[in-house]
């Protein structure tokens, strides 16, 4: 997933920004855009996002650190986002979530996620951009082998 | 040889896209036409094909038992599938082509009905359009079931430039799936009750507004709108996707609102109603997706027909969405007021694990657990109010004897505490307090003391917050303490 992202580049950062910049409430489509682009919002844009968009880089910071999807820092490899809401909860979420989580290295993060509207085939993960039903400890090993991720 | 595939986030979950290319090399004269899903998802990834006598299905179906699909000598085959006591017995308005068409096909939806309401509404004037959706009795789908009609009509004498329709599609409640089952299969029907509303309202732009951890319906939305406009529907009218960044609480209306204007989605204290000061400071009609989703069926068909389903004040359907620890979970669409326990047997076939139900939440994480004994509530809003339940959004998560309410009862605050957006304190410091006096009690640290703070406690986020999230924790933590007080004296 992160194979796919950019090195940091001031002046095609700038040129995304400015291109969305006249959209209403451009901040949340910035900072995706930003995100589809380098994997997090890298601490060089937020000048650049606040100039323009004439907020403050307070502003920016606030807005980024109340979101849990955006990021500071580059993600690693690869990430599965375990679901731990009531549903899945219902059906096991947790053991497959403590099995897990011990896998969290250098190229793989174990997120927590609060519903990925799988419910009825619950528990449900997320498997890098791939949507997992019915995920056991069988197929969250299977997972692990398919990423090649180093616990 | 037409064979139907769901394209659905959940199909593919359990291998549906293996299944539409296994299905492509053994069967290459098979026009395959990918679909959004049934519902019925216990069965999928479900195939069906097309037959003189109407589409016969099989599920699941696995890329190693494709070919079997085709002699019909596959171990699941089911049939035809309208046939099928599960879908036999709902009454399916809003969800009637959900599964069925092809959801980017704009020919489609037409061969099906789509479009009809537009039609109707654009030969009537914006006032009549509300009055009939106010004589239809349809309310908020979100969960707080405010009448549709008297929003919508506040909107539009509301003199202004500029107004919006919102569409609040961040379906965060655990349980809770049908929004993103219909932007996946079936949008146009959204766009067209959003179009139906901008008409009704005097409004030219609309936003949906999508949760992040739905990028399937993202991606559906996106090309659906596209399509919708290139084809001509967009004119006066124009819809922008966003997507959310993943905050629970986006799913309140004016933290949404917020969030859309660019800033931390935290909630707005009300007066005044986003009806007069929404969007930008502008009046804006901001519902749900399937209360948006109803309108273009209310409008072809007459408020009467809708208004002639359900009970009390309850009126239309409800999309009663299965989930959790079920044997046949998946979506039943309804009129409102048969029973809980109806919906989990008799369509549900009962726990999934085999052992006894023992609590049930409706309506996401701020509804009520309910025991068995109150199974026989029917699913309405005001029956479920009158036993300190929700009925929400419809969803239904089923626990099995093994569930621990206690523990329950202490992941609503810590879910409070995680998404809180910390504007007012009972929510914001509450939740975190809840979950340490209820870790006292289950470490039978002072039990009865901590008890009695407990309820204290709740009573005041119920009392003093300034939105739902605070203001309804407090619900599955005192239904769990109400019906389920031996957990918190183990």
């Amino acid at each position: 997933m992160t194979g796919c992202h950019q090195k940091w580049n001031a002046e095609r950062a700038l040129a995304t920004i400015r291109g969305l910049a006249d959209v209403p409430g451009a901040l949340l489509p910035v900072l995706h855009a930003l995100h589809t682009d380098y994997g997090h919002v890298p601490d060089e844009a937020v000048p650049l996002i606040a100039r323009s968009l004439r907020l403050s880089e307070a502003e920016v910071h606030g807005v980024i650190s109340f979101y849990h999807d955006f990021r500071r820092t580059p993600p690693p490899a690869h990430t599965i986002r375990v679901c731990r809401a009531e549903a899945c909860q219902s059906m096991g979420c947790e053991a497959v979530f403590q099995h897990l989580d011990g896998s969290t290295g250098p190229d793989l993060a174990v997120e927590t996620v609060y519903c990925l509207g799988n419910c009825a085939l619950a528990p449900a993960a997320m498997v890098d951009s791939d949507l997992v039903g019915r995920f056991s400890i069988a197929k969250a090993d299977r997972a692990l082998a398919e990423l090649g991720a180093r616990p | 040889m037409k064979v139907y595939v769901p394209r659905d986030a959940a199909a593919l979950s359990v291998g549906a896209e293996a299944v539409a290319r296994a299905i492509a090399r053994l069967g290459p004269d098979a026009e395959i036409v990918r679909t959004g899903s049934r519902g019925m998802f216990w069965l999928e990834p479900l195939v069906e094909i097309e037959t003189p006598a109407g589409r016969v299905g099989y599920g699941p179906v696995e890329p190693e038992t494709v070919s079997s699909i085709f002699d019909g000598t596959h171990p699941n085959a089911l049939g035809l599938v309208e046939d099928l006591p599960y879908l036999k017995n709902q009454e399916r308005v809003t969800f009637v082509r959900c599964g069925v068409t092809d959801p980017l096909s704009i020919a489609d939806y037409r061969a099906h009905g789509g479009f009809r309401g537009l039609e109707t509404a654009r030969n009537m004037a914006p006032a009549a359009i509300v009055e009939a959706v106010l004589q239809s009795g349809l309310r908020g789908r979100g969960g707080a079931g405010f009448p549709c009609g008297i929003k919508w009509r506040t909107v539009l004498n509301e003199p202004a430039d500029q107004k919006y329709i919102v569409c609040n599609a961040d379906e965060g409640d655990s349980g809770n799936y049908a929004d993103r089952m219909l932007m996946e299969g079936d949008p146009f029907l959204l766009i067209e009750g959003m179009i139906i509303a901008g008409l009704a309202v005097g409004a030219n732009q609309g936003y949906i507004y999508v949760r992040s951890e739905y990028p399937h319906a993202f991606r559906t939305l996106n090309d659906a709108v596209a399509i919708a406009r290139d084809a001509g529907y967009l004119q006066g009218f124009d819809i922008d996707v966003r997507l959310g960044a993943g905050a629970y609480i986006c799913g309140e209306e004016t933290a949404l609102l917020e969030s859309l204007e660019g800033r931390r989605g935290q909630v707005r204290p009300k007066p005044p109603l986003p009806a007069i000061s929404g969007l930008f400071g502008k009046p804006t009609v901001v519902n749900n997706v399937l209360t948006l989703a109803a309108v273009p069926t209310i409008l072809d068909k007459g408020a009467e027909f809708y208004r002639d389903l359900g009970m009390g004040r309850s009126r239309g359907t409800l999309a009663i969405q299965l989930a959790g620890n079920v044997k046949h979970a998946g979506l039943v669409e309804k009129a409102f007021g048969i029973t809980l326990r109806e919906a989990i047997y008799d369509f549900g076939g009962g726990t999934a694990s085999g052992r006894p139900l023992r609590a049930v939440q409706v309506g996401g994480p701020l509804g009520a657990y309910f025991p068995e004994s109150l199974l026989d509530t029917p699913l309405d809003y005001e029956a479920f109010a009158a036993r300190k339940g929700m009925l929400g959004h419809g969803g239904v998560v089923v626990f099995d004897d093994t569930v621990d309410l206690a523990r329950q009862a202490r992941f609503a605050m810590e879910f409070c505490a995680i998404e809180s957006c910390g504007k007012c304190t009972p929510c914001r410091v509450g939740s975190t307090r809840g979950v340490e006096t209820i870790d006292k009690i289950i470490g039978t640290h002072e039990p009865a003391k901590n008890l009695e703070l407990l309820r204290d406690l709740c009573d005041l986020m119920v009392d003093g917050s300034l939105c739902a999230m605070g203001g309804l924790t407090p619900y599955p933590v005192l239904s769990a303490l109400q019906h389920f007080p031996e957990d918190f004296a183990r």
